[in-house]
């Protein structure tokens, strides 16, 4: 599902954040990519995500090979990915609803469906009580959950998240592993990126970085 | 199908729910833009009915061909065949009597007619041609010139090439003027544009994130834009006929004592419809060049 070949990515001033890693990641897999800080796992996420672009190597997902996409087919790549970021990445401007319409918004869903399926989402991570509160009113457990909902509403194949219980106590961060934990029983492929080791003994497929590197 | 109504409609509802968001800075925009496009539009109108007023003046594209006084009923039935079978003109012939009749009839000039021992006057023919362009004109004269026993055409020719001289720089200091302002018009959606862009970078990076297409993000601007383009359009025709009824009064006074009656006019619905779609195709080009050059910090 996601192999990855010699992926390197080199920034501006020659320094390597991933230098030659290789791996597999198999469908319905829960993977989990560890190491420490300025290892590499947020660089490797992007690349997964295609927020970044690599600088060698191949990077296959669901049988694409990334880097060889042209720039107007990587949005459509990204809509097989659902994200979750460590700061969130929430608009504030706007309910919680909102928030989690806009995946099927871009997806052009109509908007009868697209509230159903908002809800759906909301309801999943236990917020659907809040729909209508702005997400600056939510605890950082619940934006997380929000966020949570966000990824997974548009049906992703992947739910791909960095840092995803970063700054969290230790209730609301065992909440969201529970919450990744039941995506991947229902067949999702999930790749978190984290320090944390309690989330080891939760995954199949652990990846450790070191300094760009592969362990 | 269904997904790309979807988005535009959703995009159309975004530019509106925009325009609305911040109502006073929206009212000025469209006021600079009305404004912009009020003063050529009002320039083209005034132009028009000038010209409409020009061509309707006694002479302007008249011709008058004037035959030799010795010219028999039969010779002068032979230029009125003539003009019977030339195309794309109107006439009207001038009997000798008529034209004495009249002269006697002008103010001081009776006596003077009277002691004549005959008519001086020939029989006339006045020409008008459909095309009064100066060109034509002098090509129609000098035809009728050529005529058996047309003694004397004349056209003031002088005069129709000052007024077209007149009209053609009016109408090219109109084009600059136009080109200028919707240089303006252009200018203010780009800055309008730019800030929108600046103020919704984090939906912009988030979008972009989760799977938004540069359509997906770029759509709701130029909706934005070329709404913009057209209220400031309909605002520019609303005001054109406005300054139109308040000068309608005083030209129609003005006409009354030149014995005509002259009204102002304007092609309303087309006029509006002009305005509308120039200033939605303006404020669509700013809004693009505007995000184009905007969310390049976003690649």
């Amino acid at each position: 599902m996601i192999v990855a070949s010699n992926l390197t990515k080199r920034y501006p001033g020659g320094f390597d954040a991933i230098s030659e890693v290789s791996f597999a990641i198999d469908a319905g897999q829960m993977a989990l990519i560890t190491g420490h800080s300025g290892a590499g796992k947020t660089t490797l996420v992007k690349l997964i995500a295609s927020i970044e672009r690599p600088t060698a190597g191949s990077l296959v997902v669901n049988g694409q090979n990334l880097p060889a996409l042209r720039r107007s087919a990587i949005p459509y790549v990204r809509r097989h990915f659902g994200l979750v970021f460590q700061d969130q990445k929430l608009l504030f401007d706007r309910s919680a609803l909102d928030n989690v319409l806009l995946p099927l918004q871009i997806a052009g869903l109509p908007r009868r469906d697209a509230i159903r399926r908002a809800q759906a989402a909301l309801d999943k991570v236990g917020l659907l009580a809040r729909e209508k509160a702005n997400p600056i009113a939510l605890s950082g457990g619940e934006q997380q959950r929000l966020a949570i909902a966000r990824a997974v509403v548009n049906r992703p194949t992947v739910l791909l998240a960095d840092e995803p219980a970063a700054n969290l106590d230790v209730d609301s961060a065992r909440a969201i592993l529970d919450l990744f934990a039941d995506f991947h029983r229902v067949g999702v492929t999930v790749v978190v990126a984290t320090h944390d080791q309690g989330w080891i003994e939760r995954c199949q497929n652990v990846l450790r970085l070191d300094h760009g590197r592969l362990l | 199908m269904n997904a790309w109504l979807t988005q535009h409609r959703a995009a159309l509802a975004s530019a509106f729910r925009r325009l609305f968001a911040a109502p006073m800075s929206s009212a000025l925009s469209l006021l600079v833009i009305g404004i912009a496009l009020t003063l050529p539009a009002f320039g083209y109108v005034l132009l028009d009915n000038l010209r409409e007023l020009g061509s309707r003046a006694s002479g302007v594209k008249q011709i008058s061909v004037f035959m030799e006084l010795n010219a028999s009923r039969q010779e002068t039935g032979e230029i009125e065949n003539r003009l019977r079978q030339a195309g794309g003109l109107d006439w009207r012939f001038v009997p000798r009597e008529d034209a004495l009749r009249r002269l006697q009839q002008t103010e001081g000039m009776a006596e003077i007619v009277a002691s004549l021992p005959r008519n001086p006057l020939p029989d006339a023919f006045i020409v008008e041609p459909r095309d009064s362009g100066p060109a034509a004109l002098e090509a129609l004269s000098r035809e009728l010139a050529g005529w058996p026993k047309v003694a004397h055409v004349q056209l003031d020719s002088a005069w129709v090439k000052r007024f077209d001289a007149f009209l053609r720089l009016g109408r090219l200091a109109l084009a600059l003027l136009a080109g200028l302002f919707a240089a303006g018009l252009v200018a203010v959606t780009f800055n309008t544009i730019r800030l929108q862009v600046m103020a919704q970078a984090a939906e912009i990076e988030v979008a972009r994130m989760i799977g938004a297409t540069d359509a997906f993000i770029r759509r709701p601007f130029y909706y934005y834009g070329a709404l913009q383009g057209a209220l400031g359009g309909l605002l520019a025709a609303a005001l054109v006929l406005a300054g139109l009824h308040l000068l309608a009064g005083p030209v129609g006074e003005l006409a009354a004592l030149y014995a005509t009656a002259f009204t102002l006019h304007a092609p309303v619905a087309s006029g509006a419809a002009v305005l509308g779609i120039g200033g939605a195709l303006l404020g669509w080009l700013g809004a693009q060049l505007s995000v184009s050059l905007s969310l390049r910090r976003f690649d």
